[in-house]
C-alpha cells in the first residue's frame, strides 16, 4: 500500500481537518464529530442531510452548501456513522422546518439513520427520509436487501437541496424524492479494486487485462468480469443495460452523470461520456444535463459510473441547474 | 422496578459480556463479520462508565442513557439493535412499571429496526421466548438457555449470516447468545413485574 496519510486509522479525522481547512467560508465541523455543515444559515427551511461512510469523496462532506446539504454525516472508512452522531447534525441542521434524510441502501446505514430519526421524534425534530436504491447491477449484495445506492445518491442531494432552498416543504420534498429516485438509474465497471487505509490490500483484484461491471462501492461483487475492452463496448455494455431499465422511448427527456471511481482520470471519464453521448442520440433521447468528473469515489478504484435520470418534469431540470454555494458540485 | 435492581443488572450483563467476549467473537467468526464480543464488551464497558458518571434517578433513564451509550459505542448492526431495544424499552418505562411491558417494547424495537420476525436466526429468537416464558410465569435460566441453544437448529434469513445460507445451521447465533446474557443476568439482578 503506498499511500499519503499518516496512521491509517486517523484517516478521517485528519481529511476533515483537511476539508474545514481549505474550504473555511463554506464549512465547518462539529466538534468531536465527523458532521461537517454548512456555515450559512438558511432560516425556515428544511435541512437536507446525507451522510454514510468515508471513502467516498467528495461525497459526501463536498456537497454540503447552499442548494445541496445543510450537513454530512462522515463515518469511518465504508462504515456506517452512529446514530448519536446522525443526530448531532440533525438538531445543527435544523432550521425549525424539519430535516431530510437521504440514505443510499446499505444495512448498516439505513438502520444507524432510522435509530437517528427516532431519536430526533423524541426532541420534537420533525424528520423524513428516502432511501436511496439506484445501481441496477444486482440485487441483494454483501452489504444491502434490495439495490444498493451510488452515484446517482448525488443528483437526489442536488435536486432536493434546490428544492429545499426554493422554500419546499418536508412533506414536499419527501414527495418529490419519492418521484425523483424511481427514476435514477446508475451502472458502472470497475479496472481496479480499492484499498481501504487500515486493510492495506485491495477489497478484490482484477488481472491486468481484466474488467469487472457492476461492482460496488465498497468492492461488492458485480454481475461479471470479462477483458477489458475499448470505452465503446464498455459505454454499449452499460448503456444497454439501462436502456433495458428504463425502457427508453424516443424524444424522452434525461441527464447524465459520469462519474469516476477513485484512479479514472478525466482524460477517460470524456472518452467514455463521448461514446455513451453517441448511443443515447441514437436511441433518439434528449440529453438535456450532463455532468462528468469525481462524484461518489471509491478510494483509489479505477473505473466509473454512468447515471441516468429520467426528467419526468421540466422543474427536475431547472433543480439540477440552479448554482450552489459547494466543494465540489 | 427498582432503579437499583436495574442498575445492578446492567452491571451484571457488562460483567457477563465482558467474561464471554472472546467466546462471543468467535461464535461470530463463524457466521459473521467476528466482532460481536469486542463490539459488546467496548460498548457495555461504556455503559457503566456512563451510568456512575449520570448517576439516573429513574429506570427509564437508565434504559434511555444504556441505549444511547450501546448505539454510540457498539456500531455494526448490534448498535442500533440492542440501542433500539433500550430506548424502546425507556419510552416504555416512562408509562409503566410492568417488566413484560417494558420488554415486549423492546423487542417490538428490535423487530422495527431489524425488520426480522421471530425463526430468523437473530436475537430475537432469544427474546420472543423469554417474553413468552415471563408472561406464563415461568421464566427460568432454563427457559433461556434453550431459547439460545435453539438457534443452532435455525437457517438464518437476516443479517450477515444470511449470506451462509444452509450453511449457518449448526451455528449458535451471536446476538442470541448475548441477549441470553442479558435474560440471565436479569433474572440474578432479581428484576422482575413487581
Amino acid at each position: 500500500m503506498k499511500k499519503i496519510i499518516n496512521q491509517p486509522e486517523e484517516v478521517v479525522n485528519d481529511m476533515l481537518e483537511g476539508f474545514v481547512y481549505a474550504h473555511s467560508d463554506l464549512i465547518e465541523r462539529i466538534p468531536e464529530t465527523g458532521v461537517i455543515i454548512r456555515k450559512q444559515e438558511t432560516p425556515h427551511k428544511v435541512a437536507l442531510i446525507s451522510g454514510g461512510g468515508s471513502g467516498h469523496e467528495p461525497a459526501h462532506a463536498g456537497f454540503v452548501g447552499a442548494g445541496m446539504l445543510s450537513a454530512a454525516v462522515c463515518g469511518p472508512v465504508f462504515t456506517s456513522p452512529t446514530p448519536d452522531q446522525i443526530l448531532e447534525a440533525i438538531q445543527k441542521a435544523d432550521n425549525g422546518a424539519g430535516v431530510f434524510m437521504v440514505i443510499k441502501n446499505y444495512s448498516g446505514d439505513v438502520m444507524n439513520f432510522d435509530m437517528a430519526k427516532e431519536l430526533a421524534e423524541m426532541e420534537d425534530i420533525a424528520v423524513d427520509f428516502i432511501i436511496v436504491d439506484d445501481d441496477i447491477a444486482v440485487e441483494d449484495s454483501t452489504y444491502t436487501a434490495g439495490k444498493r445506492g451510488v452515484a446517482g445518491t448525488v443528483f437526489v442531494h442536488k435536486i432536493l437541496g434546490a428544492a429545499a432552498e426554493n422554500g419546499a416543504s418536508l412533506t414536499e420534498i419527501k414527495a418529490l424524492a419519492e418521484k425523483i429516485v424511481p427514476n435514477i438509474k446508475t451502472l458502472g465497471v470497475a479496472l481496479s479494486g480499492a484499498t481501504a487505509p487500515e486493510v492495506g490490500k485491495p477489497g478484490f483484484t482484477l488481472a491486468e487485462d481484466e474488467i469487472e461491471f457492476g461492482v460496488g462501492i465498497h468492492g461488492e461483487p458485480g454481475y461479471r468480469r470479462e477483458k477489458i475492452a475499448p470505452s465503446k463496448a464498455l459505454a454499449q455494455e452499460i448503456v444497454s443495460k439501462l436502456k433495458e431499465a428504463f425502457q427508453f422511448k424516443p424524444d424522452e427527456h434525461y441527464g447524465l452523470l459520469v462519474n469516476g471511481l477513485g484512479s479514472t482520470p478525466l482524460m477517460e471519464q470524456y472518452i467514455f461520456t463521448n461514446d455513451v453521448g453517441s448511443l443515447l442520440a441514437a436511441e433518439g433521447l434528449n440529453v438535456d444535463f450532463k455532468k462528468v468528473g469525481d462524484f461518489m469515489t471509491s478510494i483509489d478504484m479505477a473505473g466509473l459510473s454512468l447515471t441516468l435520470i429520467r426528467l419526468e418534469e421540466n422543474k427536475w431540470l431547472d433543480y439540477l441547474n440552479v448554482p450552489t454555494k459547494t466543494i465540489a458540485w | 422496578m427498582n432503579v437499583e435492581a436495574v442498575k445492578k443488572w446492567m452491571i451484571l450483563f457488562t460483567e457477563k459480556v465482558n467474561q464471554n467476549k472472546a467466546y462471543l467473537s468467535e461464535l461470530d467468526r463463524a457466521i459473521g463479520d467476528g466482532d460481536h464480543g469486542m463490539n459488546m464488551a467496548r460498548g457495555t464497558t461504556e455503559v457503566m462508565a456512563a451510568l456512575e458518571a449520570k448517576n439516573p434517578a429513574t429506570v427509564a433513564d437508565v434504559f434511555k442513557l444504556t441505549g444511547m451509550t450501546l448505539v454510540s459505542k457498539v456500531g455494526g448492526a448490534s448498535g442500533p439493535l440492542y440501542g433500539s431495544a433500550f430506548i424502546s424499552m425507556a419510552k416504555e418505562a416512562g408509562t409503566t412499571d410492568s417488566l413484560l411491558a417494558i420488554l415486549q417494547a423492546g423487542l417490538n424495537g428490535i423487530e422495527k429496526r431489524g425488520q426480522a420476525v421471530p425463526g430468523e436466526k437473530t436475537m430475537i429468537d432469544t427474546w420472543q421466548p423469554v417474553i413468552k416464558a415471563l408472561a406464563a410465569g415461568n421464566l427460568s435460566e432454563q427457559t433461556i438457555a434453550d431459547a439460545v441453544a435453539h438457534t443452532k437448529e435455525i437457517k438464518a434469513t437476516k443479517g450477515r449470516a444470511s449470506y451462509l445460507g444452509e450453511r449457518s445451521i449448526g451455528h449458535l447465533d451471536p446476538g442470541a447468545v448475548s441477549s441470553g446474557y442479558l435474560f440471565e443476568t436479569m433474572l440474578e439482578a432479581g428484576v422482575t413485574n413487581d
